[in-house]
């Protein structure tokens, strides 16, 4: 977050000392695109208030740490879709299911739906690349979470 | 207005209408949903300013023939591999790359490219990945790395195929 905002702060200030017209422009055409994604956005944010209140953190653990594996993944790709959280909430509470005894495959197939399938994104992306678009690349993502899983879980003996 | 926005006005009203009921009863569940909409909030208030500037700054910036001649129609497997490094220095995930993915299409970005870009940014960013290593040991986020990044490169091919197959129009900005 910090190099974020370190990066972005170098590369505004050399934008203004070549050309500060070209700079505000920028500045400007930032507020548009931000205004015209907003609304969506706040719709985001109320999914997201009420979905982190249905699944707290005790949930999703209780949910997870099961012992029929397909159960599992199931429930663990569909929490990690209907969730969002940023990484530094998400591997933290990874590693309290791992002591939890949840299984690496589990938690595998969990953290990458939270990161590439979005239902709760749905809003945003929708606005930019339509309806189509967003469904299709968000079953593709949950396919490609859930191969990863079976992968992890083949790796670390899970499986057989 | 669009009856979506309507639609969304309203929400927004019985959402807020909600809160404010839950505060003033004491309803102990209303006033969990804040608190987690006021962290989500804080977090989004945080990192979307940088996102949004820096898409600024690249619309005003890079030229559109860049675009085209490095990740365009033409491009080769090259291409992906900047994309992937690129998608891993951004902060934010889904979040901040639905933006960024949108200005590199209308720069003239070709759609393979784009569907890399966000599953890329999605899965590899690197502070997040060395996060991730700090608590799931090396040995997974390897896994997930190496398994999920020649998916995301295929799937993407395979997906502009079928848009384009499909004549799929994207609506451009002007």
């Amino acid at each position: 977050m910090l190099v974020t905002y370190l990066l972005t702060s170098i590369i505004l200030i050399v934008s203004f000392i070549i050309d500060k017209q070209k700079t505000y422009k920028a500045i400007r055409v930032a507020w548009k695109k931000f205004k015209k994604i907003a609304p969506a956005f706040i719709v985001m944010l109320i999914f997201v208030s009420i979905i982190l209140f249905i699944f707290p953190d005790e949930v999703i653990s209780r949910y997870l740490a099961n012992n029929n594996k397909v159960l599992s993944i199931f429930l663990a790709s569909l929490i990690g879709s209907i969730t969002i959280m940023p990484g530094f909430v998400a591997f933290p509470l990874s590693g309290i299911l791992l002591t939890k005894g949840v299984s690496y495959m589990v938690i595998s197939a969990f953290t990458t739906t939270l990161m590439m399938v979005g239902i709760i994104t749905f809003p945003i992306e929708r606005e930019y690349f339509g309806s189509k678009v967003t469904v299709i690349r968000n079953i593709i993502s949950l396919l490609i979470a859930i191969i990863i899983a079976l992968t992890t879980g083949l790796f670390f003996g899970e499986i057989l | 207005m669009k009856k979506s926005d309507k639609i969304k006005i309203i929400l927004v009203g019985l959402y807020s209408l909600f809160l404010l009921v839950s505060f003033i009863v004491g309803f102990t569940p209303g006033k969990k949903i804040a608190l987690h909409l006021t962290s989500f909030l804080t977090y989004m208030i945080k990192i979307l300013p940088c996102a949004f500037i820096l898409v600024g700054l690249f619309e005003v910036w890079v030229k559109r023939e860049l675009i085209e001649k490095h990740l365009g129609e033409e491009t080769g497997l090259m291409a992906y591999v900047w994309i992937i490094l690129f998608a891993g220095t951004i902060a934010g995930g889904l979040i901040v790359a639905l933006p960024v993915a949108f200005s590199l299409l209308n720069k003239g970005a070709r759609l393979s490219i784009i569907f890399t870009y966000i599953g890329a940014a999605a899965i590899c960013r690197i502070p997040m990945t060395l996060f991730e290593i700090s608590f799931l040991g090396i040995k997974f986020s390897m896994i997930r790395l190496l398994v999920s990044l020649p998916l995301v490169i295929i799937t993407s091919i395979l997906l502009e195929k079928y848009l384009i197959k499909n004549k799929y129009k994207i609506i451009k900005e002007n």
